[in-house]
Formats: structure tokens, C-alpha cells, sequence
């Protein structure tokens, strides 16, 4: 495969939430906030780099029935490392986080490309390969992030958008854009959205 | 007698109603986006969650407390360890369990119950990475719950999983009569209606126990 396409395939026609369905759960629970989004996005490139990296520079040693628990082996100690250091350094960030930096490690994303593309392509393909998905990934992430604090919060980064007299006048933020509710429809519109521009229908 | 028997109930009402782990939490909506197609599929995988979180949680249970915990180690008697904090380690070493036990738990169905088997078999290696059952260890770590308290919270989890994926099976039946915009159909309206399922697992809120 050309490597120009390697990388720009995941970014939209093949995008790994809305096309390849992949990584579903952080994308909905760290959308709160632009700012998470953000860190989440870092935290995925990071380990879906590494492991990509990883898996395909061990894939002729890793024997083929127990892959699975290896590549979770490799994955989670990457998640260790990104989770000390978001603790380390952006201590606040990483409480609001909660579970689902850990849960990096069940994230399909991750495991998906380690088995079905660095397992059977070269190193630096798999490298391209992992951080083009958690571009891909990234850039539906913070849209999600944007509408939601928008509309919830009536932030963006945490900078007010709407001037005091507004609400002055009676605007109140819809609260059910914070909630999980809100999350899923956002998400439902954006893939719906998405998938009109570039053409795909499901069967 | 009574009081401990409430305080079980209402935090088995909780993890299912009230704080689902799907419709709250998010976690599982890989195998809830992908497996929730057919009505039979959906039964099998939530069955299957249930099974394995109540058998993962409380395994990881033991580990957390006699294993990671700061000082879990006292019971070695060797002094040294007393001090020993393994905490960094709770991700791989659940994780591993996890894999391991479905594994385990694969073959003896296997070996013992055929038909139970045939039910999950298929399923059971998916649920290693369903982030459903990562999720509840270490909701069941941060919480510290009791053994009993995890053993409660994770089938009930479990249950709220399989509560969650049924209904959206049975309406995505009915949702092949419909007509949908192509750029809509399948995941698009999937989540729509999850959407509309959480905003009506939110009236649950209002509940106080």
C-alpha cells in the first residue's frame, strides 16, 4: 500500500470511530471538555504509536495463539507509563480522567491495529499507521469535545463564547449535552454528517 | 440481617439502573455497537458478561488485596514486603487476569457444558478486550469495595450490560422496517437510540437509595 495513503486514509474515508467503529467508549466519556479531549488524544498517540511500533518489530517472535495476551501485555505497560505521567505532570487532568486512561488498554482502537495491520506489516508502515488512526481518532474526538462544551457549557477551552447579556436575558446552557445522553446523539449526528461526504452507506 | 441486605439491593439497583455501565459509563459499546444486530447475538454476549465479571471482579479482588494493595503482602510473613507497594502494577495484573481466566473459564465450559458452550463460546474470547469488565475492576479498585459489595457490583454490572443490549437489539429489529437516510443507517442511528435509551435510563436518577 502507498504510504501516502497509509496516513491519510485513517483521517477520513477510513476514520477509526465513525468508519472502522473502533474506540467508541473514550470517545463518548472524555468529551466533556475540549481540554480532555486534548489529553486523551495525546495519551492514544502515544500508546498506539509505541504499540504498533512494538507488536511489529516482535511480530516473527510472538507466537500466533497466544498474540492476543502478549500484544495486552505490550499495550498495558504503555498505558502504565502514559498514566504515571499524566499523574506526574497534569494532575487534575488525569483525576478527571478517571478509569478511561487505564481503559486505553481494552480501547479497540489499540488492539485492532496491533493485530490487523502491525502484526503483518513493517515497522515504519505500522509506526505511520498508528499515528495517522490516532489522528483520525483525535480529530473526531475534540469535534465531539467542541459541540458538547459549546452547547453544555457554553465554553470552548474553557474561554466563555457567549457575552454575560445573554444569559442575562435567559439563556441557560443545555445541561443534557454534559450527560451521556448528549454524548451519544453528538456523536450519532457527526458520523451521520461524516459519512454523507464521503459516500459510505452500511448495509 | 435487614440493613446489610438493603445496602446489597441498592447498590445492585445502582449499577443497573442507576449508574449503567453501558448507558452511563459507556463501556462495552464496542460489543454493544457491533453484536447488537441480532436478538440471539446480544442474549449470548450479555450472558457472557455477566458470567466472566462475576468471576473476573472478585479474582481481581484477591489480587487488589493480597497482592497490590500497600501492605497487602503482610500475609508472606517475610518482613520485608510488609511495605511493599505494587499499585503501578494494577493494569497488567488485571488485565492478565482477565485474559487469563476467560481462557481458562473457555476450556472448562468447554470440557463440562457443551451446550452452555455452544451458547458462549464464541463469545468468550471478545470479552477479554470488552472494556466492560477492565471498567469494573477498577471501578471496583477506585471504590474499594468489600469482597461481597464486588461480588454484588459485578454481576449486577454485568446484568445492567446485558439489560442495555437487549433492548437495543429488539429495537434495531423493529428499525429494519424503517426507512433511513443512507448516511444514517447503521452506526449513525445505533447511536442515536442510545441516546434516547440513556435519556431514559437518566429518569432512574431521581431515585434515591
Amino acid at each position: 500500500m502507498l504510504r501516502n495513503k497509509i496516513f491519510t486514509d485513517p483521517l477520513m474515508d477510513n476514520n477509526p470511530i465513525t468508519r472502522q467503529v473502533l474506540g467508541i467508549c473514550s470517545a463518548l466519556a472524555v468529551t466533556v471538555k475540549v481540554e480532555l479531549a486534548v489529553v486523551m488524544t495525546l495519551a492514544l498517540t502515544f500508546v498506539l504509536t509505541m504499540s504498533n511500533t512494538l507488536v511489529s518489530i516482535f511480530r516473527k517472535q510472538i507466537p500466533h495463539n497466544v498474540r492476543i495476551i502478549v500484544q495486552l501485555i505490550i499495550i498495558a505497560s504503555l498505558v502504565v507509563l502514559a498514566d504515571l505521567m499524566l499523574k506526574g505532570f497534569m494532575y487534575d487532568v488525569s483525576k478527571e480522567l478517571s478509569v478511561f486512561v487505564a481503559l486505553i488498554i481494552t480501547n479497540c482502537i489499540v488492539l485492532g491495529r496491533a493485530d490487523g495491520f502491525a502484526m503483518n506489516n513493517n515497522v515504519k508502515d505500522s509506526f505511520i499507521d498508528g499515528f495517522a488512526n490516532s489522528l483520525g481518532y483525535g480529530i473526531i474526538l475534540i469535534l465531539v469535545a467542541i459541540f458538547r462544551e459549546f452547547l453544555g457549557s457554553g465554553t470552548i477551552y474553557g474561554i466563555s463564547i457567549f457575552p454575560e447579556s445573554l444569559y442575562a436575558n435567559g439563556y441557560i446552557d443545555n445541561g443534557l449535552m454534559l450527560l451521556a445522553p448528549g454524548a451519544f446523539i453528538v456523536l450519532g449526528l457527526i458520523i451521520w454528517v461524516q459519512r454523507t461526504s464521503t459516500g459510505f452507506v452500511e448495509e | 440481617m435487614p440493613e446489610i441486605l438493603e445496602h446489597y439491593l441498592s447498590l445492585a439497583a445502582k449499577a443497573i439502573f442507576i449508574e449503567n455501565i453501558l448507558l452511563a459509563y459507556f463501556l462495552g459499546m464496542c460489543s454493544f455497537l457491533g453484536l447488537s444486530n441480532k436478538v440471539e447475538t446480544a442474549s449470548g454476549i450479555g450472558k457472557a458478561v455477566i458470567f466472566v465479571n462475576t468471576i473476573t471482579v472478585p479474582l481481581n479482588w484477591f489480587i487488589k488485596n493480597y497482592l497490590l494493595d500497600p501492605g497487602a503482602l503482610t500475609w508472606t510473613g517475610i518482613s520485608a514486603f510488609a511495605n511493599v507497594d505494587l499499585g503501578f502494577l494494577t493494569f497488567i495484573a488485571f488485565i492478565a487476569t482477565i485474559a487469563a481466566a476467560v481462557q481458562l473459564v473457555e476450556m472448562v465450559i468447554d470440557r463440562f457444558s457443551p451446550s452452555l458452550y455452544n451458547q458462549l463460546g464464541i463469545f468468550l474470547p471478545l470479552i477479554a478486550v470488552n472494556c466492560a469488565i477492565l471498567g469494573s475492576s477498577i471501578f471496583m479498585q477506585q471504590r474499594d469495595y468489600t469482597f461481597f459489595e464486588a461480588v454484588v457490583f459485578a454481576s449486577s454490572s454485568g446484568f445492567g450490560f446485558y439489560l442495555a443490549i437487549l433492548t437495543m437489539s429488539t429495537i434495531r429489529y423493529k428499525l429494519r422496517y424503517s426507512k433511513i437516510p443512507n448516511g444514517l443507517k447503521g452506526l449513525g442511528i445505533t447511536m442515536i437510540l442510545t441516546g434516547l435509551l440513556a435519556i431514559a435510563f437518566l429518569s432512574f436518577s431521581g431515585i434515591n437509595l
